[in-house]
């Protein structure tokens, strides 16, 4: 049984005031701001990299190592930048939002510290255009960090200027994508960048930008405060701190959760302080583990730990910490659909074999699904998946970003795990699960 | 005569407000705003206008054509005038697990519309991913979010806005 040992993230969550300047500052709010000014900024940076703290946006990169990519004043003039990723649109994910509905000012602390290491005197925070509420309440402590002097010529009252900025998207998933948020901050469409040169290189406005999720850059005020040993021996493994996970779909008490590194899908699904298990009589079938970009893995896979390293030997990854849970009742075709469908829609239309063959994987899914499917759609699906990105290894696609992956691996993943299901759709020529509701599906009480 | 884009007080409006996102930017960057000053001239117009998008790229000194470009590909921006209410529905996985088609459809019958059909009242239409995966079903109206919908609660909203 994996405990969480103390809360990090929702440490003050139902403190009450605690997304107001005051209500943070009662709780020691800006103490470790005010601390990190004091450090050589190298200093914070080393501290980073020991914390073992890893990207909350998907990918799980190390932040310490990420910001060490900023090349050094004296080799790059340019001013840099750091880009906060706020976009949450990976499907299945909400965390970040609560971030900054709870605790806003525990992310601008972060900004603050994460500018001072940098040497970034700006900062932009790019929300998607959707977070009308979200968004209100960190306009709402940006402007009161300013009129109390936190932020602006003199951060904290000392001589080094930080402007921090919110930017709101307009609803596009890309935009999540760092090269495309990128795009976007510069009053783009969202075209994703070819890479290398890598954004902490030539970034926003051609200069050195780092880009980091909103949880990663709200973990910084812990690990000033508490130190970077405590952060690593929190977590599991090479990944520090704890979590937040997203749990949803066909669980008793969906949620928004805390969670220790080393906590198994199982114990997020049944234990008493997360799903509390699944509906009376439903068992489960399938869980998308990380956000609907990462293969969907079976009932026999659920031993697997919350921790980024963790999910290799599955083929599937930790993602955004978004949990999706299917029972036995559900159509794995109509899943498959709706995922497919998403990266459909979501392509940039920049690559070819994304433009073309998502779309693709959509309609043949959908065939399959209303029982006009035949055998040699199954293989052609295989084959538009791997050429969108080639297995094995995962992750080499063909594609300019990684959304190509994103689509494809998920795709070939359903097909492989649920190959019955698609072939009794196609001998049935119907959905085997029936007219609607498909299980879940359509059900609205 | 045309009708002017703006009343003197939209004018004011969006002056001003372009001056202060024009002041986040390097003052080399203009076209940096972009999003944001059309999001301005949509929240003041409920969408984007010819004249309001031939003004925007001409005060970030770029081109109609660019700024057309941003304006479809986002799918928050109208460059068609919308209903009244813009009813966006989460059709994603967790949502549709969770019942969201079988609410696109009520929808689809109270309002006597099908989704993806702009009529002068209502917008309905599906969308992706609202990070209220955990809270489902949910959909916007107009920008406003409501989660953990049932028939009742869906009764209630639409009973405000006609
Ligand atoms: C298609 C696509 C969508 C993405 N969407 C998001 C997102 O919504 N939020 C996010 O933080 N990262 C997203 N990412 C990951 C970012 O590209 C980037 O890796 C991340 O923001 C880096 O921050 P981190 O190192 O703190 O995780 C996305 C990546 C891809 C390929
Ligand atoms: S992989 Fe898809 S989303 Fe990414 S750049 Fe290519 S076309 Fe665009
Ligand atoms: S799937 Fe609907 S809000 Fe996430």
């Amino acid at each position: 049984m994996s405990v969480l040992a103390e809360k990090v993230m929702t440490r003050d969550w139902d403190k009450p005031g605690q997304n107001t300047l005051a209500g943070y500052q009662k709780n020691g709010g800006y103490q470790q701001l005010k601390k990190a000014l004091t450090m050589q900024p190298a200093a914070i940076t080393d501290e980073v990299k020991k914390s073992g703290l890893r990207g909350r946006g998907g990918a799980g990169f190390p932040t310490g190592l990420k910001w060490s990519f900023v090349p050094s004043l004296e080799k790059n003039t340019k001013p840099r930048y750091l880009a906060v990723n706020a976009d949450e649109s990976e499907p299945g994910t909400a965390k970040d939002r609560f971030i900054l509905e709870n605790d806003p000012h525990l992310l601008l602390e972060g900004i603050g510290i994460t500018c001072f290491a940098l040497g970034a005197h700006a900062c932009y925070i790019y929300a998607r255009g959707e977070f009308k509420y979200p968004s209100a309440v960190l306009d709402k402590a940006i402007a009161e960090a300013y009129a109390a002097g936190i932020f602006g010529k003199k951060l904290m009252g000392t001589d080094y200027e930080l402007n921090v900025y919110q930017v709101r998207g307009a609803g596009a998933y890309i935009c999540g994508e760092e090269t495309a948020l990128l795009e976007s901050l510069e009053g783009k469409k969202g075209w994703p960048r070819l890479k290398p040169p890598f954004p902490a290189v030539v970034g926003l406005f051609g200069c050195p930008t780092v880009v980091n999720n909103v949880e990663t850059i709200a973990a910084l005020p812990r690990i000033i405060e508490k130190g970077s040993d405590w952060f690593m021996k929190l977590g599991t493994g090479k990944s520090g701190g704890t979590r937040l996970v997203t749990l949803s779909g066909s669980v008793n008490r969906p949620g928004t959760y805390e969670v220790a590194m080393d906590t198994s899908l199982r114990e997020l699904i049944y234990d008493k302080a997360y799903g509390q298990g699944m509906p009376a009589g439903r068992s489960v079938k399938a869980v998308v583990p990380g956000g609907s970009s990462a293969p969907v893995l079976t009932a026999n896979e659920l031993d697997v730990k919350l921790e980024f390293d963790a999910f290799k030997p599955t083929n599937s990854m930790a993602g955004s910490g978004g949990v999706m849970v299917m029972d036995d009742t559900t159509c794995i075709v109509r899943c498959a659909w709706r995922v497919a469908r998403f990266y459909a829609e979501e392509s940039c239309g920049q690559c070819t074999p994304c433009r073309e063959g998502q779309p693709w994987l959509s309609r043949l899914f959908r065939k399959i699904e209303e029982g006009r499917g035949e055998l040699a759609d199954l293989d052609t699906i295989e084959q538009v998946a791997r050429g969108i990105a080639p297995w094995p290894p995962i992750g080499l696609g063909t594609t300019i970003c990684a959304l190509g992956d994103a689509g494809a691996l998920p795709a070939q993943a359903f097909l492989t795990k649920f190959r019955k299901e698609f072939e009794d759709h196609i001998a049935q020529k119907c959905c085997p699960h029936g007219a609607a509701p498909w299980g879940f599906f359509g059900e609205f009480k | 005569m045309s009708e002017p884009l703006f009343t003197a007080d939209e004018q004011k409006k969006f002056d001003a407000g372009l001056a202060e996102l024009l002041s986040h930017y390097p003052p080399d960057r203009k076209l940096a705003a972009m999003l944001p000053a059309l999001r301005l001239l949509q929240s003041l117009k409920t969408w984007l206008p010819p004249e309001g998008m031939q003004l925007v790229a001409q005060r970030l000194e770029s081109t109609v054509e660019a700024a057309y470009e941003v304006a479809t590909f986002y799918v928050m921006f109208h460059t068609k005038k919308p209903g009244t209410y813009v009813i966006d529905v989460c059709t994603n996985l967790a949502c549709a697990l969770r019942g969201a088609e079988g609410m696109l459809s009520y929808l689809e019958q109270k309002l006597a519309t099908k989704s993806g059909e702009n009529t002068p009242k209502y917008f309905l239409r599906e969308t992706e991913c609202l990070a209220s995966c955990a809270t489902a079903p949910c959909l916007q109206v107009n920008e406003d979010h409501h989660e953990n919908l049932t028939k009742a609660k869906v009764d209630a909203l639409l009973e405000k806005l006609s």
